[in-house]
């Protein structure tokens, strides 16, 4: 295909050619930009989780008196553990996404402090016995806990456990002592110290404030304590929501005097990630929009381009162009219009990226999004034109005939 | 002449259905777009007490060890500790002061078949009243000596008043929390600033339901009830229980200062406060800060960059939509060349056919305006059924639905601009011999 011709018949017919143009670039630059933010909220809500999220519920047992809690705990779990289609229940603090999170700072050196630097904070879950069957952890290395160690473990008046062990997830565990094998080594918050005696595959943490320290958690052991007031039952994903609705009843006839409240883990992934979620969509849909109201701009201003250049067509037809040879000519020039779009798009989309790096916390735009984008663009471009470059092929040689 | 292009205006798009059509939603769905996100966007970064914010602050003062400190870039942290708050409430140094602090108030039904349930508390001192404007429908908030005797009161809002007592004068009741049973001095009026100002530095909610009930701070700590809202600890805890003593920020501390003497007063009186306790050896950083009201909510940034971020891409996509109504206009008024050059060669001038294009470019703007407006209500419909904080706020008001029309029409006059002078250039001559 001969490009001079069809340059020549832009320049002549500049303003269409330059709005096309404009219209390809802007939607190029928002396209990129936006697919980049939808597939970061996707890769977010992706994120690996080692637990039995299907299986999972919790039930939240407030406002029992705390001082009977080393005694209810037990009969309530006894309750729980005789419902039908429970395969295993314990307690808890919190669980991951659940919003409610008690963060601490640990080191590796002795006098590492809460206000020392070079510590990393740790989401702590205190945990009953028969946690890890309950949640279905992963254990990758060590060990779980000891029954003895559950009973030995107390918090008194502060916040952290009398005992020293530990579980950290993989993660928390590369974090600390990054290269080194983390089973028997210990970690410190003057004057607390605690050794690991084990490491689970990755849990996401009560509340994910980005990606890189998604898993930074850690397990410690818990006698029964008002902390734990979180029962954790695990069943077939298929009974979940009797066994949820059978646990929250007797949860509440044997704690009157508590708020009781009972949620599916599904429930709780679903509401922490609501926003992003919504946001997500959003996004897919102002794509959809743009792209058609790209794709009838072109056909539009094509359409009225055509119609304008009927009498040239004709004459063309009447010395022998084919209509292949003129469906390819509308082609070939929206391809040349494209390019030129996508070019100034990218570079908009780049510096609309560099815009939105400085002034919120986006990571750069990675390369692949700008052939992906372009091929988008050009293959709308080339649907776009296909009805006015037909009908222009359409027009038959007699039209250069006939006085215009 | 004006109803003259109308009527011309009207036949054009007669003509070309499809076309106009196009036109108008396009245009529609970039307004729509652009006004939803901007109309939250509006709601979240509002001012919560329009006729007071300009007197409220925000004192801040930082009671961790020197370790990790740099100067004039290390902030103070959004919330107090007990010691330090309970100080500058005594000093009494500004016209109104209180320290506040969020609180899970299990209340306890009095029908023995009813299951008790979680309100959402603010525990706080006696000045909170008065210096937020707090409206009452009936008694009154408590007074500085009822916070110092540890009175059992309560003050609680219109919602819960209406569950507990079915919206009766409640004054005298009593109320359970928790173990301890209390008396309600206060019931308010609907009272829900948003964004929830004074526990936005400590609670994950900015947006939302109101406070449904009030405690004295000191009456509610003597209970033992926690704060619900951050912690915030710096040093080894030893006792997590007795917050008071607790190495722990916790609090929030506002004040009312009227005038910008007594703010520049009040900054050289906490910078002393700091000294001072520096030179007890209480406090070991230097810095403080006193933000206004506005200052605080940028400070803690409560507008969700999400939010932004939509705002921005709404705006892109009107841009966008623009561009295609340029495209569009000046299709349709080129292909109108033949019908300018009989109008010019009958002696309208080229403003005349200037403004018959603008006009219906104007045309084509009122009803992307009107379509739009439909589009934004639905957009808003959908984040009102969101799980959002600020879903049950998503709605179009008086100056949004007039700043549609404005939008609409600056939309389409800048889009017409182009096509119009393309068309008030056309020499009539040519046009006429052609045909």
């Amino acid at each position: 295909m001969e490009l001079r011709p069809i340059l020549a018949t832009l320049r002549k017919h500049r303003i269409p050619a330059v709005l096309i143009v404009l219209e390809i670039a802007l939607a190029c630059a928002v396209l990129c930009n936006a697919v980049f933010m939808i597939s970061l909220r996707v890769r977010q809500m992706h994120l690996p989780n080692a637990i039995d999220e299907r299986g999972i519920s919790l039930v939240s047992v407030n406002g029992a008196d705390p001082k009977l809690a080393a005694s209810d705990i037990p009969r309530d779990l006894t309750a729980l553990r005789g419902i039908a289609g429970v395969t295993a229940a314990s307690v808890s603090n919190t669980v991951p996404l659940s919003t409610n999170n008690i963060g601490w700072s640990f080191g590796t050196s002795p006098d590492a402090t809460l206000a020392t630097q070079h510590t990393v904070n740790l989401s702590m879950y205190f945990v009953g016995e028969g946690a890890d069957q309950a949640l279905g952890l992963r254990l990758k290395q060590g060990r779980f806990f000891t029954n003895d160690e559950y009973a030995d473990s107390k918090l008194g008046s502060g916040v952290l456990p009398g005992i020293h062990v530990a579980v950290l997830t993989e993660s928390a565990a590369k974090r600390m002592w990054p290269g080194q094998s983390p089973l028997g080594k210990t970690f410190y918050s003057k004057p607390d110290y605690y050794q690991v005696v084990g490491v689970v595959a990755d849990v996401m943490r009560p509340w994910v404030s980005d990606a890189e320290h998604a898993y930074n958690a850690v397990y410690f052991p818990l006698a029964p304590d008002a902390m734990t007031s979180g029962y954790i039952v695990r069943s077939a994903p298929e009974d979940r929501q009797r066994v949820l609705q059978q646990a929250t009843q007797a949860l509440q006839k044997l704690n009157p005097g508590a708020v009781v409240k009972g949620r599916t883990f599904t429930d709780i992934r679903n509401r922490y990630f609501a926003d992003t979620n919504s946001m997500a969509w959003m996004l897919v849909l102002v794509c959809a929009v743009m792209l058609a109201v790209t794709a009838f701009g072109i056909v539009g201003l094509t359409s009225f381009w055509v119609a304008q250049r009927r009498r040239q067509i004709g004459v063309r037809r009447a010395v022998g162009a084919t209509r292949t040879d003129i469906l390819r000519y509308f082609q070939a020039e929206n391809f040349l219009l494209a390019s030129f779009g996508i070019a100034l798009g990218m570079a908009l989309a780049y510096g609309l990226n560099l815009f939105l790096m400085k002034h919120y916390e986006l990571p750069r735009l990675p390369g692949v999004y700008l052939p992906v984008g372009a091929a988008v663009l050009w293959a709308i471009g080339q649907l776009a034109v296909l009805g006015p470059a037909l009908r222009a092929s359409n027009v038959p040689p007699v039209v250069a005939t006939r006085a215009a | 002449m004006f109803g003259y292009y109308l009527d011309l205006a009207v036949r054009s798009f007669r003509r070309n259905r499809v076309l106009t059509a196009l036109m108008v939603l396009a245009l529609a769905l970039g307004i729509g777009a652009t006004i939803t996100t901007l109309t939250i966007l509006r709601l979240l970064s509002g001012d919560p007490l329009p006729q007071k914010s300009a007197q409220l602050f925000y004192p801040q003062l930082d009671p961790s060890p020197m370790d990790g400190y740099v100067a004039g870039q290390t902030k103070p942290p959004a919330i107090m500790t007990w010691p330090d708050a309970m100080n500058l409430l005594r000093a009494r140094r500004a016209r109104y002061q209180a320290a506040m602090a969020p609180v899970q108030a299990r209340i306890v039904p009095q029908h023995a078949n009813q299951p008790p349930y979680f309100a959402d508390g603010l525990m706080t001192t006696a000045d909170f009243f008065p210096m937020f404007d707090v409206p009452f429908q009936y008694g009154s908030g408590w007074t500085a000596a009822d916070d110092d005797s540890h009175a059992a009161v309560a003050v609680i809002g219109s919602a819960l008043n209406q569950r507990l007592f079915a919206g009766q004068n409640s004054v005298g009741k009593t109320l359970r929390i928790g173990d301890h049973d209390f008396r309600v001095i206060g019931v308010l009026k609907p009272w829900s600033p948003q964004p929830m100002f004074y526990t936005v530095a400590q609670s994950g909610r900015s947006y939302g339901e109101g406070t449904s009930i009030f405690l004295p701070l000191q009456t509610a700590r003597a209970n033992l009830m926690s704060p619900s809202g951050d912690i915030e600890c710096y040093a080894a805890i030893t006792d997590i229980k007795h917050l008071e003593t607790a190495p722990c920020e916790w609090l929030a501390m506002w004040v009312q200062l009227d005038t910008p003497a007594a703010v520049a007063d009040y900054k050289r009186f906490l910078d002393g406060y700091v000294h001072q306790q520096i030179a007890l050896g209480r406090l070991k950083r230097p810095d403080d800060s006193l933000l206004d009201l506005m200052g605080v909510l940028r400070d803690q940034q409560v507008v969700p960059d999400d939010v932004r971020l939509q705002a921005y891409i709404a705006f892109g996509f009107l841009l966008i939509c623009v561009v295609n109504t340029v495209g569009l206009l000046l299709a349709k008024c080129l292909r109108r060349s033949n019908e300018i050059g009989v109008r010019r060669a009958l002696g309208a001038t080229r403003r005349a056919v200037f403004a018959q294009f603008m006009v219906e470019a104007g045309i084509v703007g009122l009803a992307g305006g009107v379509l739009g407006l439909v589009f934004a209500e639905l957009g808003l419909w959908a984040i009102r059924h969101q799980p959002a904080q600020y879903a049950s706020l998503a709605h179009l008001d008086m100056a949004m639905f007039a700043f549609t029309f404005v939008v609409a029409l600056t939309a389409s006059l800048v889009a017409g601009l182009l096509p119009a002078w393309r068309a008030c250039v056309v020499a009539p001559a040519p046009q006429l011999k052609a045909s």
